[in-house]
């Protein structure tokens, strides 16, 4: 393995510069006079024929070749790119991509699409051939541009430097104090260096162990206050001699510490009141870079301006552990918090001041470390524009995809797992959402259909929009083929939202044949299924005639929630929170019942249906503790609005997400676990689950359906 | 679904065993992690009953059984000495209820006997082979079946 790890290298690295070739090259479809972008597309393919030279992929290299000298071409411009050339060069990026994961994999490629092309890219280049040297001197690559982008935290003005001298006295170890403890507890609030002091040690004869005799100074560089720093020594005052005092050398010595740091840190002023100035300058480099770059874009190719922002490669692996065992401090952290809050010591000021602190650090450290595993959707999108031109050659229709928002940060778990559904989705939107390009004429539309995927942030959600501008839903059809398949009974009345849902059932698929693209027995319903394993859901919107969206709700991460604690039937239990609208502690006169067993809310005027937790979850509760209860209102995709009654409300905390599929099994009602600050588990629950369940038979009957399950295994 | 029995290659094994509704059980002693005192479970909706809950290992969270009421022999009746055995089979841990851990045993590979052809197609497959101790018969518990049927619910 170890042999191979600069290939390896060099496939990681082909894999961003083709992101960054195919980002190009859809700059250029908007702008195909953007010298830059020509440079940036240009660029990644000779890098990539670089590279493949080293390795000896000829194959690779042959048409990365001819690829680049038509781009080269482009560049010195004498060429100029209309339609057919970008086509051509959208054919190229994807043949290329092809190309990199057959030499990755060694696998052989059909030689007869790469030879046609590089005929097509040499029809280009009139007379001359691609027979000119293959050319490596043309670029120089410059690394040490602008690279360092990242702001450095600096020292707060308000830091100040303090001179301990703590010399404790022999009752201070009599009472059981521990320097040491005194020194961690300092080390929290800054920079800390010791000294000890141990001039005063006796001879060995004369030792007494019990006595006090070893002094300490201490330097501490911290932004809390001189108070603070008493705090620390309240329990041992009277106990040993302290002084204190603001050591000026010592502030200045400061940017040593800071020193240690990479980059422009170094050049960090000896006063720290003058930091600000100094941030505000470092900027400036790569600033004054970029418009140099931009307005000598049409010279040489060493303008590295769109090179990529500095990145690290760390093992997948390593950054799990990270953040498994942040998982853990933060339910460390809850742990003793409320270990600490049962212990009712009377004077906790500083205490809870402390643990707030902390609270806060764990939080950080766990959404830094969560930032590690975000990542935007971008590169993803990227690779559905090639589905839609492969699908739209496949099925002779003329579209386009629009992407918004694929700056959009998702975890990367998500993002892998997502790109089959959502292939499957745009490929689906191509062949059965767009109408040919004549029957869009005649409808009055734009011949070139346009397919949208937009991903963005809402409230503590990520949404993707699948939609394109086709004809939308045909239901009578949808309706008819459940019918045909024995999905519907034949005389079912179904709403039109229950209709386009049938399209979410096994073993449903429209299209009349089996077409090359879609209808290979793979249905929505697995697209559904991977967004539900992702804990997400997908809902289907059509209008006749303007098409159809899909959307695709998924939770940000998949490691932690903010939820409420609340207790249902004696269990304490986590909701979470971004589900719920708002939480009503009713008034019994405001609950009516409507037929033998259900119960509905008014809630400003609107009736609102209750769903009992614990009876949905089938817990048994004793009819008086259910009472009225607490009511969270909460509006799902499929049910609109519910009331969801539960015991009481506790708390509102973070928890961290703690899968049950891992050892167990998946629960209806019941998306994961979490722990409690008290080492207990909580079970995490799915409102939209509960309300389905509720709505349906009796949890009994679920039961049962499980029991029968176990017994055919 | 290989025994473990045959896996090893020396001929010395250790199991150990414990009873689970009235009746002897071992497990081979590379499947267990570790053994610990019953403390209560958060308890699972709409799992049958010999899923008793899960329970917190240091973050992980496991699902206990019931290993009597797994094998059809009653519910374990609340006892002191009832511990849970955390036994960890192809990447998954699970907890299962007994009543008491009675010792280690070492026996050699001849001494396992394979499961008589009973009528039970369920019992025989939970069972993978027995060894006779004294004038006791202890059933070697097969984990992959217990895990499986677990699963089942997933299904």
């Amino acid at each position: 393995m170890g042999g191979n790890s600069i290939r390896d290298t060099f496939f990681e690295e082909c894999e961003e510069l083709l992101e960054s070739l195919v980002e190009g090259l859809s700059l250029l479809e908007e702008n195909p006079e953007d010298m830059e972008t020509i440079n940036a597309v240009f660029r990644s393919v000779h890098s990539i024929k670089g590279g493949a030279g080293a390795f000896a992929l000829d194959r690779l290299v042959g048409f990365a070749h001819a690829f680049e000298t038509v781009m080269d071409k482009v560049r010195d411009k004498q060429l100029q790119i209309d339609e057919k050339l970008m086509a051509l060069f959208h054919r190229s990026g994807d043949q290329l991509t092809d190309l990199v994961t057959a030499a990755r994999d060694e696998s052989d490629l059909n030689e007869e699409a790469e030879s046609g092309l590089i005929k097509e890219l040499e029809s280009y280049l009139g007379g001359e051939t691609a027979q000119e040297d293959f050319n490596f001197d043309a670029l120089t690559l410059d690394f040490d541009g602008p690279a360092v982008e990242v702001p450095i935290e600096e020292a707060t003005p308000s830091e100040r430097a303090f001179t301990i001298k703590f010399k404790p006295d022999r009752s201070l170890y009599e009472n059981g104090h521990e320097p040491l403890l005194i020194f961690d507890a300092l080390a929290e609030l800054g920079a800390l260096t010791v000294e000890a002091d141990v001039n005063d040690l006796p001879s060995f004869d004369d030792f007494d162990p019990n006595d006090a005799v070893i002094s300490w100074t201490l330097k501490l560089v911290t932004g809390d206050t001189e108070t603070t720093l008493h705090e620390v020594f309240e329990f041992v005052e009277g106990l040993c001699s302290l002084d204190v005092s603001v050591d000026e050398a010592a502030t200045e010595a400061l940017p040593q510490v800071q020193a240690e740091l990479p980059g422009p840190a170094s050049a960090s002023p000896p006063e720290p009141e003058e930091t600000p100035q100094a941030i505000a300058e470092q900027p400036t480099p790569s600033a004054a870079a970029k418009p140099a770059a931009a307005q000598s874009g049409g010279g040489a190719a060493s303008k590295e301006s769109r090179g990529p922002k500095p990145t690290l490669r760390v093992d997948l692996d390593r950054v799990d552990r990270l953040i498994n065992t942040v998982g853990e401090l933060i339910i460390n952290q809850a742990m003793i918090s409320q270990r600490i809050e049962e212990l009712d010591l009377p004077t906790v000021a500083h205490l809870t001041n402390e643990l707030e602190a902390y609270k806060l650090l764990a939080r950080d450290i766990q959404e830094g470390v969560m930032a590690i595993r975000a990542q935007p959707v971008k590169p993803l999108f990227q690779r559905m524009s090639r589905i839609v031109r492969e699908a739209s050659d496949a099925t002779s229709k003329k579209s386009k995809l629009v992407t918004v928002g694929d700056s959009t940060e998702v975890d990367k778990t998500v993002i892998e797992r997502l790109a089959d559904p959502l292939t499957h989705m745009i490929r689906n939107a191509v062949d059965h959402g767009l109408e040919k390009p004549e029957v869009r004429e005649e409808a009055g539309k734009d011949p070139t259909g346009t397919i949208r995927l937009s991903a963005a942030h809402r409230s503590g959600s990520v949404f993707i929009e699948i939609s394109d501008d086709g004809a939308g839903l045909n239901r009578d059809r949808i309706l008819q083929k459940a019918i045909e398949k024995n999905l519907v009974a034949a005389d079912a009345e179904l709403s039109d939202p229950e209709i386009d849902n049938l399209l979410f059932l096994p073993g449903f698929s429209t299209a009349g044949q089996v077409s090359a693209l879609s209808g290979r027995g793979v249905g929505m319903d697995v697209v559904k299924n991977a967004v539900q394993a992702l804990g997400g859901r997908v809902s289907i919107a059509s209008t006749q005639g303007k098409g159809t969206t899909f959307s695709i709700i998924l939770p940000l991460t998949l490691a932690v929630l903010d939820g409420f604690v609340i207790s249902v039937a004696d269990q304490t239990m986590v909701i979470p929170i971004s589900s719920i609208l708002e939480t009503i502690r009713p008034n019994p006169r405001d609950i009516h019942l409507v037929g033998t067993d259900s119960e509905v809310v008014s809630v400003r005027g609107a009736y609102v249906p209750i769903v009992d937790v614990a009876s949905s979850l089938g817990l048994t509760e004793t009819k008086e503790a259910s009472g009225t209860g607490i009511l969270l209102l909460v509006s799902t995709e499929m049910q609109g609005m519910t009331a969801l009654r539960v015991t009481a409300i506790h708390d509102q905390r973070q928890v961290v997400i703690k899968s049950l599929e891992s050892n167990y099994a998946a629960i209806p009602g019941v998306s994961a676990a979490t722990i409690l600050g008290d080492g207990k588990i909580a079970l995490i629950l799915d409102p939209e689950e509960i309300i389905k369940l509720g709505h349906s038979s009796g949890p009994d009957l679920f039961a049962q359906q499980a029991r029968m399950e176990l017994r055919n295994v | 679904m290989s025994e473990p029995a045959e896996v090893r290659a020396d001929t010395q094994f250790e199991f150990i065993t414990f009873s689970a509704g009235g009746q002897n059980y071992c497990l081979e002693i590379t499947q267990i992690r570790e053994i610990r005192r019953w403390t209560p479970v958060t308890a699972l909706p709409h799992t049958p009953p010999d899923v008793l809950g899960v329970m917190n290992l240091r973050g992980a969270v496991i699902p206990i059984f019931d290993l009597s009421a797994r094998f059809g022999l009653g519910k374990t009746p609340a006892n002191e000495r009832n511990v849970v055995i955390v036994a960890a089979v192809e990447g998954t841990t699970i907890g299962l209820l007994v009543e008491s851990v009675s010792e280690i045993l070492s026996v050699e590979k001849s001494a396992i006997q394979e499961t008589p052809d009973i009528k039970s197609e369920a019992t025989r497959h939970s069972i993978l082979g027995m060894i006779s101790v004294d004038d006791t018969m202890v059933r070697v518990v097969n984990l992959e079946a217990v895990l499986e049927a677990g699963k089942g619910l997933a299904l």
